[in-house]
């Protein structure tokens, strides 16, 4: 019995060397459009193959925010490809790799070591700040870019990596102008915040709560829930007798759809306001009529106000459905990192990187620039109200609020 | 005061909820003293079958409450299919393994079916068309909808309908005896499989309506759903003594109305330091000193060594 | 039975095979790293988990404690490396000071958790663990108010690598005239202390505590009346395989640099449970077994579904993403169906079913 032990030890270790060797040689098969395009050049113009990393949780809770974000990449690079660009005298064939991380810090590595593996050229993603901060780490040290579309955590890009950008406002622009706004605009005296408990809520409220302070109103409840639930009626009830005149969640669609639908069945009368991740199409679908006069804000400028931004609503619409909540920046995402590649004439991550701190490009969701860290400089910040089961924009905060103007003015 | 009154009705109807799922664990527990894993995705498959019932009939014109009950009653059907079909797949070869190894296909065919729900209905949140127009009353202060009225009195119904079942019919007297004896129950002339199967399939009929409440309740549904629920829904059905039905009733209502309380005071009572964030461990906390004292639950009876 | 119970520890008198297998540890990263670092890194989660589930085994495979909420100590020991070695509270303690305490941070937790559930039995403990783990994650999850202590749910960054003076193991480093990557260095690392682990598992599954443990998991009242100190007994099962897991997230937060608490989930206690159940509960290279096959197994899938799908219906039906979660859960139903006492049992273990006839 002793013997059949060691060699049984060994059967497995095999098989997993197998199955590693498998990887192997599925690898090259992968891999190798991308770097030699020179054997297969028939035609007049030589072809380039250029890869494009996406990461978004395909599977888990949040998959259906992940799938909107690839669909939005993927449509960027059909985009892309329809303009058979060029660099470096040969034409452009971008090809889009998209991955899974389960929303799984874990994962999050394993897949941004695959892309990194793959030789992509730049990477969109990931939708969580969970997985993008410890990915971004593998990336920087690959000197690829990393546009993140979603990942709204201010750390992400204060690693000292000068490989990290974000196409998204970060809490602390958003959270002041929802602040500032329930208090100026709405008249707030008393505001309640329920948050989600997911970095994406909690750093939202927190900004939200500041901002509500420093303009004069009082926080008269601090609530919490969790991005699974679908009962919120103990938080609200306490909330209630607390009598707020504005109620902010941070949270998503998901969350604040139910809610909506419960605040009504107990009788608040206070108005509503949410954060990005409400704010969509999604939320007047789940929450119907009890969604009427809800105040919620995006980051940028609003998509259907924007040249570009109508076009995109169009085909998305007809190619992926209803467009969920960040695909407009994962589709800038890419088109930034594109934009980057012509200037610098290359695909080459070290002589295009450079390029993209300098972008300034009219995307879909308004003028992106980087600033020194990588954050999107004065990202525009459009205030919303749900009317008549739409979104109408109410006003457009921050500083391209102005050069919003101008790319509408070329054209 | 009429937060108080708010706070309880919010708990009894959630707990409502709660219970019947639990019921559906216990039921299977009492009897072959295995723990369903997939039962919450059992809920989860009923809530999205009564929606495409529902979804595809709305547009024919009949009363809503009758696409309503057609939906219910798909629901019911297909979830029984599901839970039979899980015991002979997933549980009967098992029945002699050892203990945890059908913990372990339970968890897989969770993963199946919600990666099976994801194909089929989608990744995105799904809004449940609400067929009955809701009326919101008001009572002393609190608020509630004839949606919750009808979730309390169908859960309860229920619990008789399942009391009488167990104690008054032939094949409840089968399961009865099935749980306190197998091989006494087969020498009796039991037929123990047959009878292992229709507590599946009882339980899983009964994880359809709650799957339906949930749906009508929070009109949203998503195939992710059942993890929580059943999470919850299990803690229920060991506060009250697993195994035990009227426990599971109790413990669902005491959970249900532990997490009302406990999201609506315990921030007040301790000056804001643990506050509804700590909603979803207030259940555990409770359970874990309910079992402190009384280490078979609520209602269980001091039972040998399982393990 | 005392005859069977007497075996030969594996490392005495198989020098062919040591060696061997030695060799095949060493070839991993290399091999692994022609595939891409990728697989360099997936070996090395593999390894984690092996860890892992090595250390449940002792609670679940030994004393036969049904323990849902290991993830908790996985958790403790990572914060603790993550606090005492980021930029957080500014505090940059080594590693070797740092993976000591968080093992014994997570053994204390452990007997603190153990003790309330000592007379519980099978499923309720199962909950009790399970609940356990929950309210761990939580407060992670909330503790930035107050006091800002784990940074809630946005988690902690930048937390130092494993260093020994000025060799780091996170950067690609030439030793010998080979270059070791950063997930190369880890991997050496990481089989280190898997070694250790094994180790003490071989040496406690025939030592008195092991048979302790094992009359309490075979019944647990006759143990009691034999002399053993069952409360003693169980609480150092939960003692020992929480400070496995400390040091596992010790180590995960190190090679992390970032830790949050979405990392420690109740899926995560469920799939080290799945492991330690595949592969042959109490079974050390059984349980090896099922920890290395299920990292493997949904990473490998991410490879081979589509090429798959192709050969069999010659397009893509349906989407990769989904069909491989699926696979995998039907996986843990089929090896369980048609091997139930795991992959690879204890000979004792596959001895016992067969006598059952219950």
């Amino acid at each position: 019995m002793n013997h059949v032990r060691i060699p049984g030890v060994l059967v497995v270790l095999a098989a997993s060397v197998a199955l590693i060797g498998c990887g192997k040689k599925e690898e090259p098969k992968a891999a190798a459009p991308a770097p030699a395009p020179a054997a297969a050049a028939p035609a007049p113009k030589p072809e380039m193959v250029v890869k494009i990393g996406h990461v978004a949780p395909l599977t888990g809770p949040i998959a259906h925010l992940g799938k909107d974000n690839e669909n939005g990449a993927r449509l960027a690079v059909e985009d892309a490809n329809a303009k058979k660009l060029e660099i470096d005298g040969k034409v452009v064939k971008f090809e889009l790799l998209g991955e899974d991380d389960q929303a799984d810090p874990k994962t999050g590595t394993v897949v941004a070591q695959k892309l990194v593996d793959a030789k992509v050229a730049g990477v969109v993603g990931h939708l969580n700040s969970g997985t993008t901060i410890p990915a971004s780490a593998i990336y920087n040290q690959a000197g690829l870019p990393q546009i993140s579309p979603s990942a709204t955590n201010p750390k992400y890009t204060q690693q000292g990596f000068n490989t990290t950008f974000r196409v998204m406002a970060n809490d602390i622009q958003q959270g002041s102008v929802v602040g500032s706004y329930a208090v100026k605009d709405m008249g707030a005296k008393k505001v309640a915040i329920i948050d989600d408990r997911t970095a994406y809520g909690q750093g939202l409220a927190d900004e939200v709560e500041k901002a509500a302070k420093a303009g004069g109103a009082t926080i008269v409840a601090r609530e919490f829930t969790n991005d699974k639930a679908t009962d919120f009626k103990a938080i609200l009830t306490k909330i209630k007798a607390k009598n707020p005149d504005v109620i902010f969640l941070g949270g998503m669609d998901a969350v604040g759809g139910p809610m909506l639908k419960q605040i009504k069945e107990l009788g608040i009368k206070a108005k509503f306001t949410t954060g990005d991740g409400g704010c969509s199409p999604e939320l007047i679908k789940l929450a119907g009529p009890a969604s009427e006069g809800v105040i919620c804000t995006q980051a940028g400028l609003p998509v259907d106000k924007l040249p570009n931004g109508q076009k995109f609503v169009e085909d998305f619409t007809k190619k992926y459905g209803q467009i969920q909540i960040y695909s407009p920046y994962s589709y800038d995402a890419v088109m930034v990192l594109v934009d980057a590649m012509k200037r610098a004439n290359s695909a080459d991550p070290v002589k295009y990187l450079p390029e993209v701190g300098k972008t300034s490009y009219d995307g879909v969701t308004g003028k992106v620039e980087f600033d020194e860290k990588g954050d999107i400089k004065n990202g525009a910040i459009t205030v919303f109200e749900i009317k008549d089961g739409k979104l109408v924009t109410l006003k457009s905060e921050g500083g391209t609020a102005g050069a919003a103007a101008a790319p509408e003015a070329k054209k | 005061m009429d937060t108080l009154l708010q706070q309880l009705i919010n708990g009894l109807t959630l707990g409502a909820v709660y219970a019947l799922v639990a019921l559906g664990y216990t039921m299977v527990y009492g009897i072959i003293g295995l723990i369903n894993f997939a039962h919450g995705e059992v809920v989860m498959i009923g809530t999205m079958v009564a929606f495409t019932v529902i979804v595809f009939l709305a547009g024919s014109g009949m009363p809503p409450l009758v696409i309503l009950g057609i939906g219910l009653l798909v629901a019911v059907a297909a979830c029984m299919v599901l839970g039979w079909a899980l015991e002979r797949i997933a549980y009967r070869p098992l029945r002699h393994a050892p203990r945890l190894t059908p913990l372990i296909t339970a968890i897989g065919m969770s993963i199946v079916l919600q990666n099976v729900a994801m194909i089929i209905w989608g990744r995105n949140y799904i809004t449940f068309p609400p067929m009955i127009h809701k009326e919101i009353y008001e009572l002393g202060g609190a608020s509630f909808t004839n949606v919750q009225v009808a979730i309390v009195c169908l859960a309860a119904l229920v619990m008789l309908g399942l009391t009488y079942l167990v104690q008054r019919t032939r094949i409840g007297m089968a399961m009865r005896a099935t749980a306190e004896n197998q091989q006494v129950a087969l020498l009796m002339g039991v037929d123990i499989n047959r009878v292992i199967a229709m507590a599946f399939v009882i339980g899983s009929a009964l994880g359809a309506l709650a799957g339906c409440m949930v749906g009508s309740y929070y009109e949203i549904a998503h195939y992710q759903m059942g993890f929580m629920l059943g999470l919850k829904a299990f803690t229920a059905a060991v506060l009250g003594g697993i195994g035990n039905m009227a426990g599971a009733m109790a413990g669902g209502l005491l959970l249900g109305v532990i997490e009302a309380l406990g999201a609506g005071y315990i921030g007040d009572l301790t000056g804001d330091f643990l506050g509804s964030h700590y909603q979803d461990i207030f259940a555990f906390i409770v359970l874990i000193i309910v079992l402190m004292f009384r280490p078979s639950g609520l209602f269980g009876e001091r039972t040998g060594d399982r393990a | 039975m005392n005859g069977q119970r007497r075996r030969i520890p594996l490392w005495q008198g198989h020098w062919l095979g040591l060696v061997l297998l030695a060799a095949t540890l060493f070839a991993v990263p290399f091999v692994a790293a022609l595939g891409g670092q990728a697989w360099v890194r997936i070996a090395n989660f593999a390894i984690l988990y092996v860890f892992l589930a090595l250390g449940l085994n002792i609670v679940v495979g030994y004393a036969g404690l049904l323990d849902l909420g290991y993830v908790a100590f996985y958790a403790v020991g990572a914060y603790a490396y993550a606090l005492l070695a980021s930029p957080h509270f500014g505090i940059h303690l080594p590693f070797w000071v740092i993976l000591p305490f968080g093992a014994g941070l997570a053994c204390f937790f452990g007997v603190v958790l153990g003790a309330p559930t000592l007379k519980l039995r099978g499923d309720y403990l199962a909950i009790v663990t399970l609940g356990f783990g929950e309210i761990i994650r939580i407060f992670m999850n909330n503790l930035n108010a107050p006091i800002n202590i784990t940074n809630g749910a946005q988690g902690i960054t930048l937390i130092d690598p494993i260093r020994i003076g000025d060799f780091s193991f996170s950067q690609t480093s030439t030793i010998f005239g080979v270059t070791l990557s950063g997930p190369q260095k880890y991997y050496f690392l990481l089989v280190a202390l898997a070694i250790l682990v094994i180790m003490v598992n071989m040496r406690l599954q025939d030592s008195r505590i092991g048979r302790a443990w094992q009359a309490i998991r075979e019944d647990e009242v006759a143990a009691k009346a034999c002399g053993i100190n069952t409360r003693n007994i169980k609480l150092l099962a939960f003692a020992m395989g929480a400070s496995f897991g400390g040091i596992a997230g010790g180590v995960f937060a190190a090679m992390q640099g970032f830790v949050s608490p979405e990392s420690f989930s109740l899926m995560e206690s469920i799939t080290i449970l799945s492991m330690v159940v595949l592969g042959g509960m109490g079974h050390i290279p059984g349980v090896i077994l099922g920890a290395v096959l299920l990292t493997g197994l949904p990473e490998a899938l991410r490879y081979g579904i589509e090429p798959l799908q192709k050969a069999a219906f010659g397009r893509m039906i349906i989407d990769p993403e989904s069909l491989r979660m699926l696979v995998f859960g039907l996986a843990l139903v089929l090896v369980m169906r048609f091997r139930p006492a795991g992959l690879w049992p204890s000979s004792l273990r596959r001895r016992e079913l067969s006598e059952t006839t219950d």
